[in-house]
């Protein structure tokens, strides 16, 4: 059973080396990735069963006890991500697969797309599972290692200037990590995050507060908070539509990860914490207003997607039961929306040949698939009543105003009249490039770089994965009750960190 | 940790000089900056471990007077990644200079956007005097 736990992270790996060799074999390297995804579809769907049941399941890396040895855990929260993120790296990897059949034909192999993508995938597996702050670590490098390859993948000299910015800020704050890393080993001599609960609680107040800001510079960099985003509306727009898809969707999110658990686990709180609700607060502000000084549709994206980072801080800062349920819920929705989001916009671009708002028009006659593909995530990451937006925003808004502090109340209105900004700007493109004149399609301005766009083609794979992640955002919605049911489950675990630390310290050895 | 001043003044050099060179515009000089900035992180792993004792060899050295193996490992991790990295800078700088002439990071695309559209504005405002004064 335990050994379920390491599957997610090494399977990629080994996959991703097999695909490499096989990188000829178009084929069999696109076979190989759907089976590996969809491999760990399953085996998350069993540990979060499992995790549901009898609590985490922990597994120490070649037996050796849990403050020195490595862990895995996974527990209701871990696994819960695990599956949503397993899912949309599989619809997203089929959307991919999609676009190259119909740019290049079948027989053309990718060499680096394939095995970077799995790299990328157990990155993230390792970042949800582990159970130390230097895994933690590697995990990060792994998934953004091959995060600049796929940035700066077939390289133009505004994807070059793109990436620069992106390898830059990711390398500082992995720096940063290496330097937090080793303040924390030398105040207390453990980095395994059960024991360092422990062994944190006892340091100096001073010392604990420090530790605790820089481990927020360094995931609010990876997280996109407001005064550390800039880098990220500036890099994400120039990668093709499925990588910026499934880094919009899963890295930021990797990072709001990071941080709940550190936060939680390790630098615990007593009641809410006002440095977090601040920032939440400046962050889904300004990302909003970003949002509508743009005329590229993908910017607008980032913008919004910096924006909606702010509401899961906005949970984390309430800091109870109900604030932590809401983030989660939240996570979930939002990696699905975001990504969807990505997706249309790709297929937007085909069809318009532009990302400029401002040049299209009579989309919604021209091509009323995509306008329905469009609407659905476009109103739920508004947060209208029936999608699972809503959902998620109104249980981040109850414990907002459960937790009746001053500052709790003005988050909470601001959660409200970021909503509100996201429905204008979602308006704003619908007006502009689905109503209107019918434009022709612009031709391609660039065509020696690897976005394809001005074609028209969409083909039925691509339609067809972004129509999945559309249904199962609606799915979140109709499955809301045991969905929030595992979250307020794995919001409870978090609050009261013992069954973790039991789990991981309490001989839970390796079967 | 016992405070040892040498590697302190070490530490402090480390991280300025790289902080400083991250500043600069010039890619070759960011690198140099991240390759120093992970030189003084690696260090501050390793010293992260206490002072320095005999080597983590069991059966070699009783337990109490060995070094602390935990940071070694994870130090080694940490520099094998900061040397991937470093390639993989020194790969981007290449392509930069291939494709732009030079290995400069540019300016913030938004603030460029901004000002481009303030350079509109004024160009048309400028625009509507000539044709109200004509």
């Amino acid at each position: 059973m335990t050994a379920l736990v390491a599957v997610p992270v090494l399977l990629p790996l080994l996959a991703a080396g097999l695909s490499l060799a096989l990188g000829r074999f178009a084929d069999v390297q696109r076979a190989i990735g759907l089976v590996v995804l969809g491999w760990i579809i399953v085996n998350a769907v069993i540990l979060l069963l499992v995790a549901d049941r009898t609590g985490p399941i922990v597994l120490q890396l070649g037996d050796w006890a849990a403050p020195a040895g490595i862990s895995l855990v996974a527990d209701r929260l871990s696994s819960l991500l695990l599956l949503v993120s397993a899912l949309v790296t599989f619809a997203v990897l089929v959307y991919s697969i999609g676009q190259r059949i119909t740019d290049y034909g079948r027989g053309v192999s990718s060499t680096t797309f394939h095995p970077m993508y799995l790299v990328l995938c157990s990155g993230v597996s390792l970042a949800y599972l582990t159970g130390d702050l230097f895994n933690l670590f590697v995990a990060f490098e792994l998934m953004l290692s091959s995060s600049y390859v796929l940035i700066t993948r077939r390289s133009t000299a505004e994807r070059i200037r793109a990436g620069m910015t992106y390898v830059i800020v990711s390398l500082v704050s992995s720096l940063l990590f290496i330097t937090m890393i080793a303040l924390v080993y030398a105040s207390t001599g453990t980095v395994n995050m059960a024991d360092l609960g422990v062994k944190v609680a006892a340091l100096p107040e001073g010392l604990q507060t420090a530790l605790g800001l820089l481990v927020v510079i360094v995931f609010g960099v990876k997280s996109a908070m407001v005064p550390l985003h800039f880098w990220l509306p500036d890099s994400y727009p120039t990668a093709p539509a499925p990588v910026t898809a499934v880094f919009a969707g899963l890295l930021t999110k990797v990072g709001v990860y990071a941080l709940i658990r550190t936060q939680t686990l390790v630098f615990t709180h007593e009641a809410s914490w006002y440095l977090m609700l601040g920032i939440a607060l400046t962050t889904m502000i300004i990302g909003a207003l970003g949002a509508l000084a743009q005329n590229d549709l993908n910017r607008m994206l980032s913008f919004l997607l910096v924006s909606h980072i702010g509401y899961m801080l906005f949970g984390l800062g309430v800091y109870d039961g109900a604030g932590l349920t809401g983030v989660i819920l939240y996570v979930v929705h939002h990696i699905t929306v975001q990504a969807t989001l990505f997706l249309v916009s790709g297929l937007i671009t085909r069809h318009t040949g532009t990302v400029a708002l401002s040049r299209m028009g009579g989309l919604s006659k021209a091509a009323p698939l995509i306008a329905v593909l469009f609407a659905v995530p476009a109103l739920t990451l508004a947060g209208v009543p029936p999608f699972s937006g809503f959902i998620a925003k109104l249980a981040l808004l109850q414990a907002g105003v459960n937790a009746g502090t001053w500052a709790a109340y003005v988050v909470t209105g601001g959660a409200v009249l970021t909503s509100l900004l996201t429905l204008y700007a979602m308006a704003r493109v619908w007006t502009r490039a689905f109503w209107g004149q019918v434009k022709a399609p612009e031709g391609d301005p660039d065509p020696q770089d690897e976005l394809v766009v001005g074609t028209g083609t969409t083909s039925k794979p691509m339609v067809l994965a972004t129509g999945v992640l559309v249904a199962a955002s609606v799915m979140i919605a109709v499955l809301a009750g045991p969905l929030a049911d595992v979250s307020a489950r794995a919001a409870e675990d978090l609050m009261h960190g013992e069954a973790y630390r039991t789990a991981v310290l309490g001989g839970g050895s390796g079967g | 940790m016992t405070v040892n001043v040498t590697m302190a003044l070490v530490l402090a050099g480390l991280y300025s000089a790289g902080f400083y060179l991250i500043m600069q515009r010039s890619l070759m000089r960011i690198l140099i900056g991240t390759v120093i900035l992970g030189h003084g992180a690696n260090l501050l792993l390793q010293l992260a471990g206490g002072p320095p004792g005999r080597a983590p060899l069991l059966g070699d050295t009783p337990p109490e007077s060995m070094t602390d193996p935990l940071p070694q490992a994870m130090a080694l991790t940490a520099i094998v990644i900061t040397f991937a990295l470093t390639t993989f800078l020194l790969a981007l700088a290449y392509r930069s200079w291939l494709l732009l002439g030079d290995d400069e990071v540019r300016d913030d695309v938004e603030d460029r956007r901004i000002r481009r559209l303030e350079r509109r504005l004024a160009e048309s405002e400028d625009d509507a005097e000539t044709e109200a004064t004509t």
